[in-house]
């Protein structure tokens, strides 16, 4: 079964647990300048969303890509990028519709969330459960069973 | 390490900025934030200084666990010698920029001088410099962060400003970061105006990679995490309802102080609760309370963000405050509200908005607003002095006079003074509500007595957050406590100042204390920061929080206080509760001082002795 990345932004409180769980798995230091997962602050309207790439199936960074730095792993369904590949073109990063892939300038190479091979840390820090990685295919099974819940509050009739 | 190992020094004077190594031998006995900070300041600064000369300092500072992956590990502190109290002042704000300070690679920064001329601190990782705030003096704080951002081309840059109260010398105004986070008391952005300092603006993107164990750090902080999801406050009640679950509780305890603590219970307590921040309102079907939000690595997220109604009359014709924006926490509701008689929510919503625009404090504002009104109905002042007519319960009036004070305009200037000063410039001191010129907050200590003892003994002035007894006297934590009763209470209020202490010189907020002790702290600092043989112990934090304690003291004793200014408004001992479980009761605080004295190991003057400061290594 594939799993994705979900994001319920209105469990989001602004906390950035996130943000530096990313850093710190992929460049072992709390450093949010280093996430590849961003949380905005929609500050007049009270909204914290969190966003990262949400892994197109139809990769357009992928298929910009000149040297195929860009792969997709066969277990998670990740696009991920080859750094000993990636040639630091930023091509991708004009493909990428949402701006989720970005260049790094120390490394001069770009960066993307790699799901972190199936176990997102995100997800892990998240303290609200506002992250979550869950069955691709059924992304909006809580949300269902929310609305679900409220389809039969009305009293049983009696037989 | 946890610490960065550098600090920045400011000249003002001079517009230098230069690195130095972090006194680590210091590190090993104060930790950070308040106590380090507080360290360097009473080495460095003559303790009989006018806090608003240039020989004052001001110190930003952080704390070791500030910009890590534990709770709430986002926290500043700001150290210096108040402008309103004229003791040593720290004053503690959440928000991002503490964090962002550290990750430019920063455990703290001293400033020192006055500049010519207004100017603005700028820190992009390694490079700090001075620049000219020419065009931000004058501004909001809100402005001047938009316009910075804007100047910078650059949204993630976090700032901290003084607005025009601190401009104008409101002596009590605050710092304020992220629009709505603040330093909040004692005048510690007074400070920072008498300094011409408008605003410091950091990007950090060098990250805290210090740490002395990453892996037990993980696992420290892990571990404290779930401890604050699985208590009933941090988990629960705080996220929900905020700071303000308190409202409704202890007005029917009767130590909510009312009318200028004139009462202990406010009939409008209910219309001003967390509970009335979530019903929908009348006039156009929405809830004051938006959300609630997280300050920076906080998994408590207990802040408010609120939204009034546009048709309100306090903002018909003024849509900047149309927006969601930080709402109501428990003590600014209180000063705003039942300390003025004030129950119209979106007013005091407002007001509070009006306070981070321009930065000052809505304690001691509130709480001196209830003593102008109460002077306005004793005839001392009269409609054509303040400008408006100002009973209790006027929410015009409040709002009018916040105006006023944040603009620098009229009887606004008075209102600068704070309430000690001003009272006492109309001849009548004994209506501050006030120790060592601070107003108290929101607990009366008639109804919750350790509290009175908190108040008295603050190192910065009355406040409630250096011994917050109100989780065992209200809330059983760690063990319930009889709030109506003096006996105990000089242990209690000392225990915890001393965890406070440690907390707060962590990085690390106080809020966690309602499910964290030492006991959840120490592993956290431990995997974090180099401490020797010994390691970082529960034992050894609270060494460290009496020896932060007493150095505070032994400051402020040089500056001039005695004995005599550990003591509460006459009011609290003369007038008794009228209503609820406190009826008939005064402060017990004569009662309190000398046992709490002798449990310090200080004279019956209120001095450490000899054998407490060899023990404490002072």
């Amino acid at each position: 079964m594939q799993k994705s990345l979900h994001i319920d932004p209105s469990k989001c409180t602004g906390c950035l647990q996130c943000e530096m769980a990313c850093s710190y798995e992929n460049y072992g230091v709390f450093n949010i300048s280093k996430s590849r997962i961003k949380v905005f602050n929609f500050e007049h309207e009270g909204r914290k969303v969190p966003y990262t790439c949400t892994q197109c199936a139809e990769a357009w960074c992928l298929n910009a890509c000149p040297v195929d730095a860009i792969r997709i792993d066969a277990a998670t369904g990740a696009k991920i990028v080859h750094e000993d590949v990636c040639v630091g073109c930023k091509v991708c990063t004009i493909a990428c519709p949402f701006g989720t892939i970005n260049y790094v300038a120390d490394s001069g190479k770009v960066q993307k969330c790699d799901l972190c091979g199936g176990d997102p840390a995100c997800v892990t820090a998240c303290p609200t459960a506002a992250i979550t990685y869950v069955d691709a295919d059924w992304t909006g099974l809580e949300k269902m069973r929310q609305w679900a819940g409220k389809t039969n509050t009305q009293p049983r009739a009696s037989a | 390490m946890g610490w960065a190992r550098k600090i920045l020094r400011v000249d003002l004077s001079k517009g230098t900025c230069k690195s130095e190594p972090l006194n680590m031998e210091w590190a090993q006995q104060y930790l950070g934030q308040r106590g380090l900070a507080t360290k360097y300041f009473v080495e460095e600064v003559d303790p009989k200084v006018d806090p608003l000369s240039p020989a004052n300092k001001m110190i930003m500072a952080t704390g070791p666990l500030t910009g890590t992956m534990a709770s709430t590990g986002g926290r500043y502190s700001v150290i210096t010698k108040g402008a309103l109290t004229g003791a040593i002042a720290c004053s503690n704000s959440g928000g991002y920029i503490g964090a962002e300070l550290k990750m430019a690679g920063w455990d703290m920064i001293i400033f020192e001088g006055k500049s010519p001329k207004p100017v603005y601190l700028w820190i992009q990782d390694d490079v700090a410099e001075l620049r000219d705030a020419a065009h931000l003096w004058g501004k909001t704080t809100w402005d001047t962060e938009e316009i910075i951002k804007s100047t910078h081309h650059d949204p993630q840059v976090r700032v901290c400003s003084i607005g025009r109260a601190g401009e104008n010398g409101v002596l009590y105004a605050c710092i304020v970061n992220d629009l709505h986070r603040a330093a909040g008391r004692s005048g510690v952005g007074t400070v920072m105006g008498s300094k011409n300092l408008k605003a410091v603006a950091v990007r950090g993107t060098v990250g805290v990679s210090g740490i002395r164990d990453f892996k037990a750090f993980m696992t420290a902080t892990t571990a404290a995490k779930k401890v604050l999801a699985d208590n009933a406050v941090t988990g629960q009640g705080l996220p929900t309802y905020g700071t303000q679950v308190l409202m409704n509780v202890i007005n029917e305890m009767g130590a909510l102080p009312t009318r200028n603590a004139k009462e202990v219970q406010f009939e409008g307590a209910r219309k001003i609760s967390a509970e009335a921040m979530h019903e929908k309102r009348l006039s156009d079907g929405k809830a004051n309370l938006v959300t609630n939000a997280a300050c920076f690595g906080c998994t408590i997220a207990c802040g408010r963000i609120s939204q009034v109604d546009k048709n309100h009359w306090s903002v018909v014709n003024s849509p900047k405050y149309w927006g969601a924006t930080g709402g109501l926490e428990y003590e600014a509701a209180w000063s705003l509200g039942a300390a003025d008689g004030v129950d119209d929510l979106d007013a005091l919503t407002v007001a509070n908005m009006i306070c981070n625009e321009d930065g000052f404090d809505p304690i001691t504002f509130g709480a001196t607003v209830g003593a102008v009104m109460e002077l306005y109905t004793m005839g001392v002042l009269t409609k054509e002095q303040i400008g408006i007519e100002a009973p209790f319960g006027s929410a015009q009036a409040l709002l009018e006079i916040a105006h006023m004070t944040a603009e620098g305009r009229g009887f606004g200037k008075e209102m600068g003074l704070g309430s000690a000063r001003l009272t006492a410039k109309y001849g009548h001191p004994e209506l501050s509500m006030s120790v060592k010129g601070q107003e108290f907050p929101a607990y009366d200590p008639r109804g919750i007595q350790g509290m009175g003892l908190t108040y008295a003994t603050s190192n910065r002035g009355a406040c409630h957050l250096r011994s917050y007894t109100v989780a065992s006297e209200v809330l059983g934590i760690p063990v319930k406590t009889d709030p109506l009763v003096t006996e105990g209470k000089a242990g209690l209020v000392m225990a915890f100042q001393d965890a406070t202490a440690a907390f707060d010189s962590s990085g690390t907020c106080i809020f966690t204390t309602f499910a964290w002790s030492l006991v959840d702290l120490a592993p956290q600092i431990d995997a974090a920061c180099e401490g020797g043989e010994a390691g970082w112990s529960v034992e050894r934090l609270a060494e460290l929080g009496a020896r932060i304690w007493n150095m505070e003291r032994l400051f402020n004793n040089a500056a001039g206080f005695t004995a005599k200014d550990d003591d509460l408004p006459a009011r609290l001992k003369t007038e008794p509760a009228q209503t609820g479980p406190a009826k008939g009761l005064v402060s017990g605080i004569d009662k309190m001082v000398p046992e709490y004295y002798k449990l310090r190991g200080w004279d019956t003057a209120g001095v450490p002795d000899k054998e407490t400061l060899a023990r404490l290594g002072l």
